[in-house]
């Protein structure tokens, strides 16, 4: 019963935050340039262009403007893109497949990566390895994944020529429908390497300190010093008890930040052609091409209304003292 | 439909093939070729733009086209000839078929051109053509309403589409020949054209693939590609990088920063040419009064050392300016050269009363022209020399080109490349008083405005005698020198890059339009 309650004001959540950006999209339109500009030949005519504005009811009222999206919106139709000439929806679920090989890959490389080297950190605070990840930690926040992506190209594309420079690659296997992904394919994969890495570059630094500052406090608990003085194997102590409580912090911060992964996907696609949903944004957003813009950032509120939901909900299983909702904590 | 499945089938065995090739490219002879950006549309009516042209010159052939050395080749038209002063009477190529398999005629010319102008961004080209007349299967007369010197020029944008093919209504119930530019139609996503090259598998702004078209008319084409695959890649790094590791044969456009490392790369070919693409700053003389005074315009004109930011911010890459017509160009001046001289400059200002100077606003767009803004940053500080203090904003062009229109500072950066390849086209555009009925001076922001050289570019664009027009041209050019009418800064250059191998340099040429049907590779 709680479960239902707490589905139907996620929902509701949903639709507001959907409803709030929306709103916001279709008043900063104005500021992002004129559609046509992007349509037409520079020697086309101030007369013919605004005849095509007039056509596409880009003269109308902002009010005007707002209500006919609106109304085909609750239909489930955001408007046609104006350089796919597709609905905006449409492109965006195209697009979404390679944005999601690219969150997953680098998703594990974090997982695979940050887990162990944490604890390690953290485990063995003043060892030689700990002090080397702490300092190139530092290096990996620090450098843009622009440069990162730019230089690994330069590295394992053109100097050593290991693997590709750019794209998906031309071997993708379908899932179901139109859902095809680069994971069960050669080529797929020696394409996700560069890409993965580069998106994880961002957040594997900042995963790597999480975990170890968490683990260190938690190794100072009572309870584990407790462990301790019962006599119980070290790998029980640290992976068993000190290692669980780890999680609900990075729980809890790893959520928001594999949403706001999606942010820096936009950078990682363009350098590598990668035909995701970011490079179709920044795309977009040169276009001017207005009602894809809007449909992608009611999409980006939408999925992290999803991942804060599913992230609660593991929290609730992590930690059984957590309620979703009613009660007291 | 049954070809196109085909088409994609071989397209799909094709894929393997040149994937088991890549050690040895000899084999496929397939084209891997990557620019910034990939065609809007599969109409060549849809959008005016380098983007179109390109497309159109792989899948459709114009009645004439432009040589290297600018001078004019027949393609689907064999010869022609004047028949009086506003006729002229085409002579169409036998024999040639469209990729539906239909014949080419002269009704299929007849239906291209008024499509044009139907078309928004073509009808402006096509204003001078009242229409034309069949005279038989292969023989058409174009009709032009004054005699008009650019027939001929005006015949390369012509590419004859398959009007049976575009006849009739889709399954939306639209004629398939409309041209929107934002709706699914018909002529959009479908093409048969005469073309060397064949559309077989389209992901837009992913991937373009295209075979040779079996029945391509021209068999004289020493063009030995059987394949192209075109991928768009919009970031320059990452273009240069997937030419040199060897996942790209051809690329377009090539940052200037990269041009000395593709040189010297010892698997790729640079080839460069000298561009048409005129960069500017206009002085708009009703925002600032001073800008009416022409001693203080040429006190500009003298203290941009265009020379300087052509060698240090486009590290040679571009042609510095004195004037629009670039070389080769009926009225390009040979005497007119690049005037810094700074001492001259602040001479002229004293001259003028404004020794203590004033302060004006500058826009200009980041990422339009090759380094912009840049440049527009070196010529505000050199303005400072002469004691104008400049406010500049730069800003992406989908913002910058809606306050150009609202001439929303004092100076704006423009930069101009005739779609007619004729030096008229600049003084249209960019320095004819502004007239929206006529739509001359439409990128005037300086609204300069001489009556004078409004009457000689009219005049030009009547005389059909090129050695009378090139007169007046020339005299156009010299009068917007001597009136310091604009701030030249230099022709943008035109690069292109391919692994050895990739005979390039054969079939590109000024406008930007590799004629890639003729392109031989190893």
């Amino acid at each position: 019963m709680a479960y239902i309650a707490f589905f139907i004001k996620r929902f509701f959540q949903a639709i507001l935050v959907m409803l709030v950006i929306s709103l916001i999209g279709f008043s900063i339109q104005g500021n992002l340039g004129d559609p046509l500009q992007e349509m037409v030949g520079m020697s086309v005519s101030e007369a013919e262009r605004d005849n095509l504005r007039e056509e596409m009811g880009l003269n109308d009222p902002f009010l005007v403007q707002y209500g006919r999206f609106m109304s085909k919106a609750v239909q489930g139709d955001l408007g046609n893109s104006y350089f796919y000439k597709r609905p905006a929806v449409d492109v965006i679920m195209d697009k979404f497949p390679a944005t999601f090989d690219l969150v997953v890959g680098a998703t594990l490389i974090i997982l695979i990566v940050s887990i162990p080297m944490g604890c390690y950190c953290a485990i063995r605070p003043k060892s030689i390895p700990t002090k080397l990840i702490m300092s190139l930690s530092i290096v990996g926040i620090s450098v843009p994944v622009f440069l990162t992506a730019i230089f690994a190209i330069y590295v394992f594309s053109v100097t050593l020529g290991w693997l590709p420079s750019f794209g998906r690659g031309e071997d993708l296997v379908a899932i179901f429908g139109g859902w095809r992904t680069g994971f069960f394919s050669l080529d797929g994969l020696a394409h996700l390497i560069l890409p993965c890495f580069s998106l994880a570059s961002i957040m594997l630094p900042l995963f790597i300190r999480l975990i170890r500052s968490e683990m260190m406090e938690v190794l100072e608990q009572d309870y584990i010093k407790f462990a301790w003085a019962k006599g119980l194997a070290p790998k029980r102590v640290w992976f068993l008890h000190a290692f669980k409580n780890t999680l609900l912090p990075v729980i809890t911060v790893g959520g928001v930040q594999i949403g706001i992964m999606l942010a820096y996907t936009i950078l990682t696609e363009t350098v590598f052609q990668w035909p995701g949903m970011g490079f179709m944004f920044i795309e977009a957003v040169n276009r001017v091409d207005t009602p894809l813009i809007i449909a992608y950032i009611m999409m980006v509120g939408l999925i992290f209304v999803v991942t804060n939901t599913i992230v609660d909900l593991i929290y609730t299983f992590v930690n059984p003292m957590v309620r979703l909702v009613g009660g007291g904590s | 439909m049954k070809t196109r499945m085909l088409g994609m089938v071989a397209g799909a065995a094709f894929a393997i093939v040149a994937g088991m090739g890549m050690a040895n490219p000899a084999i496929s002879k397939t084209l891997k070729m990557a620019y910034d950006a990939d065609p809007v549309s599969l109409d060549p009516h849809e959008q005016l733009s380098g983007g179109t042209l390109q497309y159109s010159h792989m899948v459709f052939d114009p009645l004439v086209r432009f040589t290297q050395d600018l001078s004019y080749e027949p393609r689907l038209a064999q010869n022609w000839e004047q028949i009086n002063e506003t006729t002229m009477r085409i002579h169409l190529r036998k024999g040639v078929t469209f990729h539906s398999g239909n014949a080419f005629t002269a009704k299929d010319v007849a239906f291209t051109l008024d499509r044009l102008k139907k078309s928004p961004d073509f009808k402006g080209l096509y204003e001078p053509f009242t229409g034309s007349k069949i005279i038989d299967d292969h023989t058409i007369d174009l009709i032009t309403a004054k005699p008009y010197p650019l027939v001929l020029t005006m015949m390369t944008y012509l590419f004859p589409m398959d009007s049976a093919f575009y006849t009739g209504t889709d399954d939306q119930g639209n004629p398939k020949d409309m041209v929107k530019k934002h709706g699914n139609v018909y002529a959009a996503t479908h093409e048969s054209g005469t073309g060397p090259f064949v559309v077989i598998k389209r992901e837009q702004g992913v991937r373009l693939e295209f075979d040779r078209f079996a029945n391509y008319w021209d068999k004289a084409s020493k063009g030995n590609v059987s394949k192209i695959i075109f991928t768009p890649i919009k970031e320059a790094p990452t273009r240069v990088a997937s030419l040199l590791a060897g996942d790209i044969d051809f690329i377009a456009p090539v940052p200037p920063t990269d041009l000395k490392r593709i040189d010297e790369d010892a698997n790729s070919d640079l080839v460069t040419m000298t561009g048409t693409r005129i960069i500017t700053f206009q002085m708009n003389q009703e925002r600032v009064k001073a800008f009416k005074d022409v001693r203080v315009r040429q006190a500009i004109v003298h203290a941009v050392n265009n020379v300087g930011i052509v060698k240090k911010i486009m590290k040679g890459f571009g042609t510095p300016a004195a004037q629009q017509s670039a070389a080769g160009q009926l009225g390009h001046v040979e005497a007119l050269k690049p005037r810094y001289d700074l001492k001259k400059a602040k001479a002229l200002m004293k001259e003028a009363g404004y020794e203590n100077g004033f302060t004006v606003s500058m826009m200009a767009p980041n990422n339009r022209y090759v380094n912009d803004a840049k440049i527009a940053e070196a010529v505000a500080s050199m303005l400072s020399k002469i004691k104008i203090k400049v406010d500049l904003t730069t800003m992406p062009k989908a913002q910058y080109w809606p306050k150009f229109d609202e001439r929303a500072a004092d100076m704006m950066m423009i930069g101009w490349h005739p779609d007619t390849e004729d030096s008229a086209n600049y003084s249209e555009f960019l320095l004819m008083t502004p007239n929206a009925d006529t739509g001359k001076g439409q990128y005037n922001s300086g609204n300069y405005s001489n009556a004078k050289l409004d009457g000689l570019v009219e005049k030009a664009n009547t005389l059909t005698d090129m050695k009378a027009r090139k007169t007046v041209l020339q005299e156009v050019e010299q009068l917007a020198y001597d009136d310091a009418a604009f701030v030249p800064l230099h022709w943008q250059n035109l690069a292109w890059a391919s692994r050895k191998g990739v005979a390039a340099r054969d079939i590109v040429n000024v406008m930007n339009f590799p004629y890639l049907g003729d392109l031989v590779i190893e």
